[in-house]
C-alpha cells in the first residue's frame, strides 16, 4: 500500500455468496401449473438458471434471477404445453424507497452475490429521487478515443497530497468504508467490512465507538475516528493506524450529536467506550474544544504529535459555507477533507434532521472543488465525498463534479441484505442482524459470508467504473476529477 | 438563567387501530402450516403480540409488522408476500400526505420526535417548504449551544409592535406607552380547523392544551361561552364582518379580525371594544398582500395573519407557495424599515414541525396551526364529516383530557424538533430565526447554480 514500494496489487477473485435467506427477492415470479410434463425445455432455454431439473421433476429454483421481459428467449414462450406464466413479484412492488428503489436494492444484492452488475431487467444505475444524481447522466462523446486495456486503467487514489512526512497512502480502489461504530453495528458487520477493505487494498473506518481488539489484524486498513464524545479514543489507538479521522459532523444528523440508547450499552460496548453499562451515551455537538479554525488546528496538531506519520482526515457535514469549512480544514493541516452529504448516513437520526439540515452532497462537492481550485490548493488535498452514493454511476458523477474518492456506508449494508426498513433503532435492533448488538440477531451474519458479499459488490463497482472510464476514453481516474463536461442534468437539458 | 420551558409528554394510546403503511401479509394456497415463518421467526413477535393461533393462517393488515421481510424470505414454499395497505395510501391528499398524517399520529401518541435509521429515503426535493434546507454550524461558524445548552434555546416569540426606542422623563420614568407585547413560549397559535368532527369537548381539550402550553387558541367569538369561559386568557376570539361585537372580558389578550382595508369599521369597532388587547388582522396571501399590509399599517394595524390555503399555497394562485409570498412580504417590510413594528403570523397548510421553522426563516414571527391538532386526535383526513357522514374515529366523542394530552404531545415533539433545527444552526432564539434566509438553502437557487451549466447536449451523444 506504500507508494514507495508500490507492487502490483492483486484484486481478489469473486466467490459467489448467495442470500442468507431461502428466498431471495427478485422482480419476477414464474408460475408453473399442473400441465408441466417436466420435459426440461425451460431448464435448457433459460440462460440464468432459474429452472432446475431434480429427480426427474422441474422446479423454479431461482425466481430472483429471472429478467422478465428483457429475456431474449423467454421460457414461458418456449414451453410446449404453456405451463409457465410470468408475473411481477408483489413483494418487489413494496420494497425500497425513492433513494433506493427496489431495482437498486435487488441489483446491489445481485452484485454482492455474483461480483458483477446485473445482466438486464433491473435499473442498477440510478434511483428515483427526482433530483441530484438521479437527474444527472454521464455523457459519452460520439468520436470514441482508442479504448485502452482494462489493465491500463488506474483507479487507485493517493491520499496524501500534501507531500509531508505522513504516510504515503494509496488506496487501490477509489472508495473506503465510512464510519459505523461498534454499538451501532454488530461486530460481524464491522469485521466483514474490515476484511473486505483489506482484500480490496483500501480502508474502513471504525466510527466513534472505540477500536475493538478483534480489528487488530487489520490495523493497516483501519481508520480510527475521533469524534466529539471521544469514546474509545486512546493514545494507543491513534498510534496504531495510518489514518485518523476527525468527525465534526455527519450527514445522518448534521448539527446534532450522537445518542446511543442505554439498551445498546452492553458490557462489551461499555468497556470499549469506557462508560457504564445500561446508561445512554451522548456525543455532543459540536466539539466543545473547537470554536474556530485555530482551535481545529490544535486538534490536528494533537494527533500529529501522537502519531506523526498519521494522515488526518476531517469529516464534516455540508452547511451553506462548506467551502469555507474545507479551506479552513486544509490550512489546519488536514490531508483529507471528507464531505458527508445530508441525505446519507446509516445511524438512527431524527427525521427532521435527515431531511432538512445541510445540503445534499451533489451541491457540496462542486462548490468545494471549485473553491479549493480558486484558492490554488486543490491539488494539495484529497476530497472524499459520501452521503447517498449508491452505485458506480453515482460514483462517476461525484468524481466528475470534483471529488477524488468516496466513502460508502449504506451500500455496504445493502450488500449484507439490508432492506431499508429504517428500523435500525427499534426493539432489539436490526431484524436482519446488520445493525444490532443483540447477541442472537448478530449471529445472522457470518463474517466469511459478509466479507464476500461486500467484496463482491465492490468488485462489481470496480469493473463498472473501469468500463465507464474506458468508454469515456479516460485512463486514470484523476483525469475525471472536476470534469463536469462529462455530465448533463436532465432538467436543464430539456429546457435548453 | 431564565427558567426552562419544558413540555412534559407521556404515552397517550390511540382509541382506534391506526392505519399503517405496511400492510398485508398474504399467504398463497399450499401452506404447509409449518409455522417457521411469522410465527416462530418474527423478531417483532407480531403473531404472539396479536394473540393469534400459530396454526391459523390468515392474511392480515398488520399494524405491528416492521417490514423486515424475514418471513417472506424464509417461507419454505415461497408463499408469503407483502403488499402495501391501500387504505393507508388513499389517506389525505398531495399536501397532507399519508406519511405526514402517520408521523403526526406517532407524535401525538408518544410525544417523541420521529427517529429512523439508514439515511433519508424521500425525494430529492419537493413543493413548497420541501424545496429548502436549513443550515448548520460547523468549525468556521460554530454554535455556542452544545447539547447541554439546548434546554436554554428559547422558542418564545413576541406578538405586537416593538417600538423603535423608548423615551424617558428626566426622573427616569417611562415617557411613552409601554409596548403592548404578548410573549408566548412557542411560535405557534392553535385555531379551529375548517372541518372535522369537532364537539364542545374537543374544543375544551384544545383550550386545556393551549393553557397548559402557555399559548393561544383562536376560535369564532360566538363559541366562547360556558365551559370555555375559564380558559379566556388563552383564547383569541375571531370576529367577522357579520358578527356582533360584544366584549368578552378583561382576560382576553388578543383578538383576531377577518378583514381587509375595506373593513376599517370592523377593525375600529373591535379596537374600541378591546382597548387593552392586541388586534390581529387576517388577510389572504395574494400578490397584492404587500400593498394591503402597508395600507393596514397606515391604519395603525400591526399584527397580521397571512392566510394561505389549506395546502400551503397562495390564496389567489395555486401555483405559488405561501413560503415565497411570505419571503416577499418580509423583505418588503424590511426595505420599508418597519419590519420590527409588525408581527407576521402565517396560517394554512402548516403540517410539520419543520414547516414552523421554515416559515420563520422565510420571515414570519409565528404560525397558526389547525389540522395537526385534529390529526393528533387520529383524524384520517377522509372528509367524511364534510359530507355529513360519521367520523370513523369518533373524534367528537373523545374526552377533553385525552384531546389535551394528545395535543400537548404533538407540541412536545414539535418543540424538540425546533430545538434540533435551531441547535444545529447555532441559534438560541426563535426571534432570531425570523427572516434568517441566509441560513437556509433554496432548491431553485442552489440547483441552478450547481447544475445550470450542465445543459450541453449535442445531437447523437450517448447518455448513461
Amino acid at each position: 500500500m506504500n507508494l514507495s514500494n508500490h507492487k502490483k496489487f492483486e484484486m481478489p477473485e469473486v466467490v459467489p455468496a448467495r442470500s442468507r435467506f431461502r428466498n431471495p427477492i427478485g422482480k419476477y415470479r414464474l408460475n408453473r401449473n399442473n400441465d408441466c410434463t417436466s420435459c426440461g425445455k425451460c431448464v435448457e432455454v433459460c440462460p440464468f438458471g432459474v429452472h432446475v431439473l431434480k429427480r426427474g421433476k422441474v422446479y423454479v429454483m431461482n425466481h430472483y434471477l429471472c429478467i422478465g421481459d428483457d429475456c431474449p428467449e423467454p421460457c414461458h414462450r418456449a414451453c410446449p404445453v404453456n405451463a409457465l406464466s410470468i408475473t411481477r413479484n408483489p413483494t418487489f412492488e413494496v420494497l425500497g424507497d425513492y433513494r433506493w428503489p427496489a431495482d437498486l436494492l435487488v441489483s446491489t444484492w445481485y452484485e454482492a452475490e455474483f461480483g458483477r452488475v446485473p445482466p438486464k431487467g433491473l435499473e442498477y444505475k440510478t434511483g428515483r429521487s427526482g433530483g441530484g444524481f438521479d437527474k444527472l447522466r454521464i455523457v459519452f462523446k460520439k468520436a470514441r478515443q482508442p479504448v485502452p486495456d482494462d489493465e491500463d486503467i488506474d483507479i487507485g487514489v493517493d491520499l496524501n497530497r500534501r507531500g509531508d512526512n505522513a504516510h504515503r497512502v494509496r488506496i487501490e480502489v477509489p472508495f473506503y468504508g465510512g464510519g459505523m461504530s461498534y454499538g451501532s453495528v454488530s461486530i460481524s458487520t464491522m469485521l466483514s467490512r474490515m476484511r473486505a477493505a483489506k482484500a480490496l487494498g483500501t480502508f474502513c473506518c471504525t466510527g466513534e465507538g472505540g477500536y475493538p481488539d478483534e480489528l487488530k489484524p487489520y490495523d493497516d486498513n483501519v481508520i480510527t475516528q475521533v469524534a466529539t464524545g471521544l469514546f474509545g479514543v486512546r493514545e494507543e489507538t491513534i498510534q496504531r493506524v495510518k489514518i485518523v479521522e476527525f468527525k465534526y459532523a455527519q450527514g445522518a444528523k448534521p448539527g446534532l450529536g450522537g445518542h446511543l440508547l442505554g439498551d445498546k450499552v452492553t458490557p462489551g460496548v461499555a468497556r470499549m467506550r469506557e462508560a457504564v453499562v445500561g446508561y445512554p451515551l451522548f456525543s455532543p455537538f459540536p466539539f466543545h474544544s473547537v470554536y474556530s479554525v485555530e482551535d481545529h488546528k490544535k486538534h490536528v496538531d494533537w494527533i500529529k504529535s501522537m502519531n506523526p506519520k498519521a494522515l488526518v482526515s476531517v469529516k464534516v457535514s455540508t452547511p451553506t459555507d462548506v467551502d469555507m469549512v474545507a479551506i479552513g480544514s486544509y490550512y489546519a493541516g488536514a490531508h483529507i477533507i471528507h464531505l458527508d452529504g445530508s441525505y446519507g448516513g446509516t445511524g438512527a437520526a431524527p427525521e427532521i434532521a435527515k431531511k432538512n439540515i445541510a445540503m445534499p452532497i451533489e451541491y457540496a462537492v462542486p462548490r468545494v472543488h471549485q473553491f479549493l481550485t480558486k484558492e490554488g490548493v486543490r491539488d494539495k488535498v484529497t476530497v472524499v465525498a459520501s452521503g447517498g452514493i449508491r452505485s458506480p454511476h453515482d460514483f462517476i458523477k461525484v468524481i466528475a463534479m470534483g471529488a477524488d474518492a468516496i466513502c460508502t456506508g449504506t451500500a455496504d449494508m445493502v450488500a449484507l441484505e439490508c432492506v431499508r426498513c429504517n428500523k435500525c433503532e427499534s426493539g432489539r435492533g436490526c431484524a436482519r442482524g446488520i445493525a444490532t448488538t443483540d447477541a442472537e440477531l448478530a449471529k445472522l451474519i457470518d463474517v466469511e459470508w459478509g466479507t464476500r458479499r461486500i467484496t463482491n459488490m465492490f468488485l462489481a463497482w470496480r469493473m463498472e467504473i473501469i468500463r465507464i472510464l474506458k468508454k469515456l476514453g479516460i485512463r486514470s481516474l484523476k483525469e475525471l476529477v472536476g470534469r463536469t463536461d462529462c455530465l448533463v442534468h436532465l432538467d436543464y437539458v430539456s429546457k435548453a | 438563567m431564565p427558567s426552562k420551558y419544558v413540555i412534559h409528554t407521556r404515552e397517550v394510546p390511540d382509541r382506534f387501530k391506526a392505519l399503517t403503511k405496511s400492510g398485508i401479509i398474504a399467504w398463497e394456497e399450499g401452506c404447509l402450516k409449518c409455522a417457521v415463518c411469522v410465527k416462530k421467526q418474527c423478531v417483532y413477535g407480531v403473531y404472539d403480540n396479536r394473540g393469534l393461533d400459530p396454526q391459523q393462517m390468515i392474511d392480515s393488515i398488520d399494524n405491528q409488522c416492521m417490514n423486515c421481510y424475514r418471513c417472506v424470505q424464509s417461507c419454505p414454499r415461497e408463499l408469503i408476500h407483502k403488499s402495501s395497505n391501500p387504505e393507508f395510501k388513499a389517506m389525505g391528499d398531495i399536501h397532507w400526505t399519508p406519511d405526514i398524517i402517520a408521523r403526526l399520529w406517532y407524535q401525538a401518541q408518544t410525544g417523541k420526535i420521529p427517529v429512523s435509521g439508514a439515511g433519508y429515503p424521500g425525494p430529492f426535493t419537493g413543493p413548497g417548504f420541501d424545496s429548502m434546507w436549513t443550515d448548520m454550524s460547523e468549525i468556521v461558524r460554530p454554535t455556542r449551544d452544545g447539547i447541554h445548552g439546548r434546554e436554554y434555546i428559547s422558542t418564545s416569540i413576541d406578538i405586537g409592535s416593538v417600538p423603535e426606542h423608548l423615551m424617558f422623563t428626566d426622573s427616569g420614568d417611562l415617557a411613552c406607552d409601554e409596548p403592548g407585547l404578548l410573549d408566548i413560549p412557542l411560535p405557534i397559535i392553535f385555531r379551529l380547523p375548517s372541518f372535522g368532527s369537532i364537539s364542545g369537548e374537543t374544543i375544551k381539550g384544545w383550550a386545556m392544551a393551549a393553557r397548559h402550553l402557555g399559548i393561544l387558541l383562536a376560535l369564532p367569538s360566538g363559541m366562547i361561552k360556558g365551559d370555555l369561559e375559564e380558559y379566556k386568557s388563552n383564547l383569541v376570539p375571531v370576529y367577522r364582518a357579520e358578527d356582533r361585537i360584544t366584549r368578552l372580558g378583561d382576560e382576553i389578550r388578543m383578538v383576531k379580525v377577518i378583514g381587509d382595508k375595506s373593513n376599517k369599521k370592523l377593525i375600529d369597532k373591535v379596537r374600541n371594544s378591546y382597548p387593552d388587547a392586541l388586534v390581529a388582522v387576517s388577510i389572504p396571501l395574494t400578490k397584492d398582500s404587500q400593498e394591503e399590509i402597508l395600507g393596514l399599517i397606515r391604519m395603525g394595524c400591526s399584527i397580521f395573519n397571512l392566510e394561505g390555503t389549506f395546502h400551503g399555497r397562495s390564496a389567489d394562485d395555486q401555483s405559488r407557495f405561501a413560503k415565497d409570498d411570505i419571503r416577499a412580504i418580509h423583505q418588503a417590510l424590511v426595505r420599508e424599515g418597519i419590519r420590527n413594528n409588525v408581527t407576521l403570523l402565517a396560517g394554512g397548510g402548516i403540517a410539520m414541525a419543520e414547516h414552523v421553522a421554515k416559515a420563520l426563516i422565510c420571515g414570519v414571527d409565528g404560525v397558526f396551526i389547525d389540522f395537526p391538532i385534529l390529526i393528533a386526535l387520529e383524524c384520517r383526513m377522509c372528509h367524511r364529516c364534510q359530507k355529513g357522514l360519521s367520523c370513523p374515529v369518533e373524534i367528537e366523542k373523545a374526552p377533553p383530557k385525552w384531546v389535551s394530552a394528545r395535543t400537548v404531545n404533538i407540541m412536545g415533539a414539535w418543540h424538540n424538533q425546533l430545538l434540533e433545527i435551531m441547535g444545529a444552526m447555532g441559534i438560541r432564539e426563535c426571534r432570531r430565526l425570523r427572516g434568517e434566509a441566509g441560513r437556509a438553502m433554496f432548491f431553485e437557487e442552489l440547483d441552478r447554480e450547481i447544475f445550470g451549466a450542465m445543459d450541453k447536449l449535442e445531437e447523437g451523444l450517448e447518455l448513461e
